[in-house]
């Protein structure tokens, strides 16, 4: 029997891009431009993904990579203000278990005459799933990926 | 409840410098000597040191001293079960956001007409 426990937690990111709120936007609302820049590591190997941005909409995104089990993250978009705000909650699974279900708060300001300043805002509960040793496994490998792939690009 | 003022603070605060994260990708791959870490990397031992003691202190490396060699290697198990997803999808963002940047700097020059 699962042991249930379930871990709050919460980050923000803040960045500074070199385009208008505008463009930043169309960057997240436009799924071939978000594809340039929002998918998995390549070696994941291509994902299966849909996306419907509007409020009420859904963004699904499968990747299984090389040796593990499939990674997969539900979307749904709650509030939408054009080159300004988009709100989205997701739930993210390892194989069958749902490890966390999320809020993500995405902010845009203008930053000088042509700049963007982005925040990120994501809310978490991490649920008992994630005490499972063969997802934390799993997470714990993902972690050296993500690093890895970091440095790679 | 984790937060910004958590014990990840030092952990993102040593993830946000590209030298130490290649250190985390050597160590990523099995335990090294402090001078092995320093060998791909153009800076003084001393440097490497300093970088080294930044992701200590951020508990994602550990070290110890065997004889006249340290050795360095990788410890996640430091980080709680929240921390680690912290850390990964705040390390996917990062990335993301690497190449959003690249990507907008692909972007003819924009207008102020129309778009």
């Amino acid at each position: 029997m699962t042991k249930r426990s379930v871990t709050h937690g919460i980050f923000t990111i803040e960045r500074r891009f070199a385009a208008s709120p505008r463009r930043v936007f169309q960057a997240f609302a436009d799924p071939e431009a978000k594809a340039r820049w929002f998918g998995g590591p390549p070696e994941w190997g291509p994902n299966e993904k849909t996306m419907d941005f509007r409020v009420g909409g859904r963004e699904t995104n499968r990747a299984t990579p090389p040796g593990r089990q499939t990674h997969s993250f539900e979307a749904l978009y709650y509030d939408i203000v054009p080159d300004e705000r988009i709100v989205y909650a997701y739930e993210m699974h390892i194989g069958d278990e749902r490890i966390s279900v999320s809020l993500a708060t995405i902010q845009l300001f203008p930053d000088g005459a042509a700049g963007t300043h982005l925040k990120l805002t994501e809310q978490g509960a991490f649920l008992d799933a994630f005490d499972n040793p063969k997802v934390r496994e799993d997470g714990t490998i993902g972690l050296m990926d993500k690093l890895e792939a970091s440095l790679k690009e | 409840m984790l937060n910004q003022s958590s014990s990840v603070d030092p952990l993102f605060h040593a993830l946000a410098d590209p030298t130490r994260r290649s250190m985390v990708e050597r160590l990523a791959r099995g335990p090294a000597s402090v001078s092995e870490l320093a060998g791909p990397l153009s800076m003084s031992l001393s440097a490497v040191v300093q970088h080294l003691a930044i992701l200590e202190a951020s508990g994602l490396v550990r070290s110890e001293k065997i004889g006249r060699v340290r050795t360095c290697s990788i410890d996640p198990s430091a980080l709680s079960l929240a921390e680690q997803w912290i850390v990964q999808r705040r390390a996917d963002w990062e990335r993301r956001f690497d190449r959003l940047d690249q990507y907008l700097a692909s972007l003819p020059p924009e207008s102020d007409k129309q778009e």
